[in-house]
């Protein structure tokens, strides 16, 4: 589904990544984890096409096509979804405007009539059901005044709206206390079939506990410096970075 | 990273829907302004003495009088001499129906989307249609008649009910007001008059929808609203032009009387023509609009969306008599491109127990500049007098500017005025938020500038709300810097 090759990035004319190559098939989940400052973020905006960071040299494939040639918005509609780590807020704009626009354009990219308004609205009744948000979420503007843990129960409930192939989800965990972790985790799980995949993008092994990756990656000073199966989260979060430093010879 | 500047060149200019030029058979009056001039204009409407007489005192003031200079706008001389006062769709002979109106009127109409053809009548909906300098048509008159409602062109006013039109025009907004008022006291061709009898709510909205067609004259109407005591009016406005690279003057005067217990609503959505991306052409809208809340416990409101005109000096206003008497004030104003705008209103709170609210809500864009300008004025008798102003400004480019300009002048110190102000632009990061859920970045600004205008655009009436919307999302087309 999705190929990252030799990938190279920078932000204000700073390398950020340098290198980076990863795989994801479809049905997967890969966690990729890594010290503050390794270059995790940037990797998930590169995918999405933030407009900050510039890719200096690499390329990424998306169900075979170039993504990189490709705007912000056409890689959402191709089915790239992110879980921002920090959702913007959008005063007086509902969340219903907003989910109601962003599944119409979706549907105009694939040729279809605009969703009529009750099958729309029951639509979003069942997918806020997933993270637990009451009924006020349709007239509460995007993300503003949510807590902390709404914010991001919010990002999964869009992602639930937008049935997205590929979901990458940017320290989703981060802020969250254990049941809006649990809440968020379980709505992950709901939504994954064989078809799509999730890219974890994580600081912590906790959240692991409850999305189970099929593979975890180091990212360490813009590279990818370790690849193996769940148990290297575990040993991760016993042993902390620093064994991964002094292997590279930095620490 | 995204290049602002880059994004500010891609302008794209919003395509102005309105602005075709209709080929209607149009009678003119030569250009410049005379007492001749005056004279010739009343003549052809066979108006009554009294009326030539205040045209004429009009017109002698005015020569007196130069224009207002301080407001936040940088207005080119206009030669006064170079507009033409008057055009008029020639008429044809006989009564007053559907198949003496122009065909090509009724189309041009049909475009703007206010058919006047009995058959196609907006539901709930009676206007008056004025061209250039004149009515052309005013739809369900009849209808509106078995309740005592008057609807008609203020020609038709003056000759059917002059005491009415004599007893109320300059009532509110005397000639000698200021230099365009007393500008349109002269030179004022049509326009509409309502008049709503006691204890009677008008069944339907009423409104008047302004066209310029004819090049090279100046649109000057006056609408006069009388709302007897415990009745209820709303009513709205709009308004186009063609494109044109010279500017076109529109001075009009609105007043409103609201007696005891009435309640007036004025909705305006306006679209006149903007001028282009480099700031060529368009209509200067220079407008005194003001609302007597005469009676009572009356109430006047005003609810205006401006995203036209290369020029609007414009101020809503409320003069708060009675005692009890409430005055709002709703308005977004949209400027793109070379576009000014220096708007805002005056509550004047004389009577006791006064409430005014104003919510301004201004959207700038490319270079444009965005002024809000506000009175709040209590006089020492109005005991217990109640303001709340709320005034935010949203930016869109670096390029455009965004002024308030609040003035409070209280004399009764029982008086509770509030005022708060927001300005705000619109993040790159909101923009990225709507990128990557699918939503273009034209679309996302559509949808940011609507929720910014919402409290505003929820006070419009149904029929203008949606067309209003579309409009906001279009002046601002491609203005994201």
């Amino acid at each position: 589904m999705l190929e990252i090759k030799n990938i190279h990035a920078a932000i204000n004319g700073k390398e950020i990544l340098k290198g980076i190559d990863l795989t994801v098939k479809a049905g997967e989940i890969h966690a990729i984890m890594g010290p503050n400052g390794s270059g995790k973020s940037t990797l998930s905006s590169v995918l999405v096409g933030h407009p900050a960071f510039e890719v200096t040299g690499g390329e990424i494939l998306f169900e075979g096509k170039d993504l990189l040639e490709k705007s912000p918005e056409e890689r959402s509609l191709e089915g790239i979804f992110l879980s921002f780590q920090y959702p913007v807020e959008i005063p007086g704009v509902s969340m219903v405007n907003f989910m109601r626009t962003a599944i119409n354009e979706q549907r105009k990219y694939r040729e279809l009539p605009p969703m009529p308004a009750a099958e729309f609205l029951k639509l979003m009744r069942e997918k806020r059901a997933i993270v637990e948000l009451d009924n006020t979420l349709a007239s509460r503007s995007v993300n503003e005044g949510f807590s902390g843990g709404e914010k991001k129960r919010n990002e999964i409930f869009q992602m639930a709206m937008l049935e997205p192939k590929l979901a990458i989800l940017d320290e989703t965990d981060s802020g969250l206390d254990i049941d809006a972790l649990r809440i968020v985790a379980n709505g992950v799980n709901t939504l994954r079939t064989a078809d799509n995949a999730t890219i974890v993008i994580t600081h912590y092994q906790r959240l692991l506990d409850y999305i189970k990756p099929d593979a975890v990656h180091i990212l360490y000073q813009g590279r990818i410096v370790k690849t193996a199966g769940p148990e290297l989260a575990l040993e991760l979060e016993k042993r902390g970075y620093d064994w991964i430093k002094a292997e590279m010879g930095t620490a | 990273m995204q290049d602002s500047d880059k994004i500010i060149n891609e302008v794209t200019g919003g395509d102005y829907k309105y602005g075709f030029v209709s080929d209607i058979d149009t009678e003119t009056i030569r250009k410049g302004l005379s007492e001749e001039v005056v004279c010739a204009i009343s003549a052809k409407k066979g108006e009554p003495e009294w009326l030539l007489e205040f045209r004429l005192k009009a017109y002698r003031h005015w020569l007196t009088l130069e224009m207002p200079r301080w407001a936040h706008l940088t207005i080119p001389p206009i030669d006064y001499q170079e507009i033409i006062y008057y055009a008029a769709p020639k008429k044809r002979e006989g009564p007053k129906s559907m198949d003496d109106v122009d065909p090509e009127l009724l189309r041009t109409f049909d475009k703007l989307g206010v058919p006047l053809n009995e058959r196609k009548h907006l539901a709930g909906m009676a206007v008056d249609a004025v061209v250039d300098s004149v009515s052309v048509k005013t739809t369900r008159t009849e209808e509106l008649a078995e309740k005592g409602i008057i609807f008609s062109s203020f020609s038709e006013a003056v000759l059917q009910h002059p005491d009415l039109v004599r007893e109320y025009l300059g009532s509110v907004v005397g000639y000698r007001d200021n230099f365009f008022a007393a500008l349109n006291s002269a030179v004022f061709s049509d326009g509409t008059f309502a008049y709503i009898p006691k204890g009677v709510r008008c069944p339907m909205e009423l409104g008047t929808y302004f066209r310029i067609n004819a090049a090279n004259t100046g649109q000057f109407e006056r609408t006069l609203i009388v709302a007897d005591d415990e009745s209820y009016v709303s009513y709205l406005e709009g308004c186009s032009a063609p494109i044109r690279d010279e500017n076109q003057l529109h001075a009009a005067i609105v007043e409103i009387i609201a007696k005891e217990r009435a309640e007036v609503k004025y909705s305006t959505v306006q679209n006149w023509y903007p001028g282009d991306k480099e700031g060529k052409g368009g209509i200067y809208n220079f407008v005194t609009k003001r609302g007597l809340c005469k009676g009572r416990a009356s109430k006047i409101s005003w609810t205006q969306v401006e995203t036209g005109s290369a020029i609007t000096w414009k101020y809503p206003s409320c003069i708060l008599a009675g005692d009890d008497s409430t005055g709002e004030f709703y308005s977004v104003a949209v400027t793109n491109h070379y576009q000014q705008a220096d708007t805002g209103t005056k509550m004047i709170h004389l009577g006791k127990n006064t409430k005014s609210r104003i919510v301004s809500k201004g959207i700038s864009a490319g270079f444009s500049q965005n002024s809000y300008r506000g009175l709040v004025k209590v006089s020492p008798r109005a005991e217990g007098a109640r303001n709340h102003s709320q005034c935010d400004s949203l930016l869109l480019s670096s390029t455009c500017g965004a002024h308030t300009f609040p003035y409070a002048d209280v004399q009764n110190e029982t008086a509770i005025i509030e005022h708060e102000a927001t300005t705000s632009k619109i993040s790159e990061e909101q923009l990225f938020y709507c990128n990557q859920r699918g939503i273009s970045t034209e679309e996302a600004v559509g949808l940011i500038v609507n929720g910014y205008a919402r409290e505003v655009m929820n006070k419009l009436p149904m029929e203008f709300a949606v067309e209003a919307q579309r409009l906001l999302a279009v002046s601002l087309e491609g203005s994201v810097g």
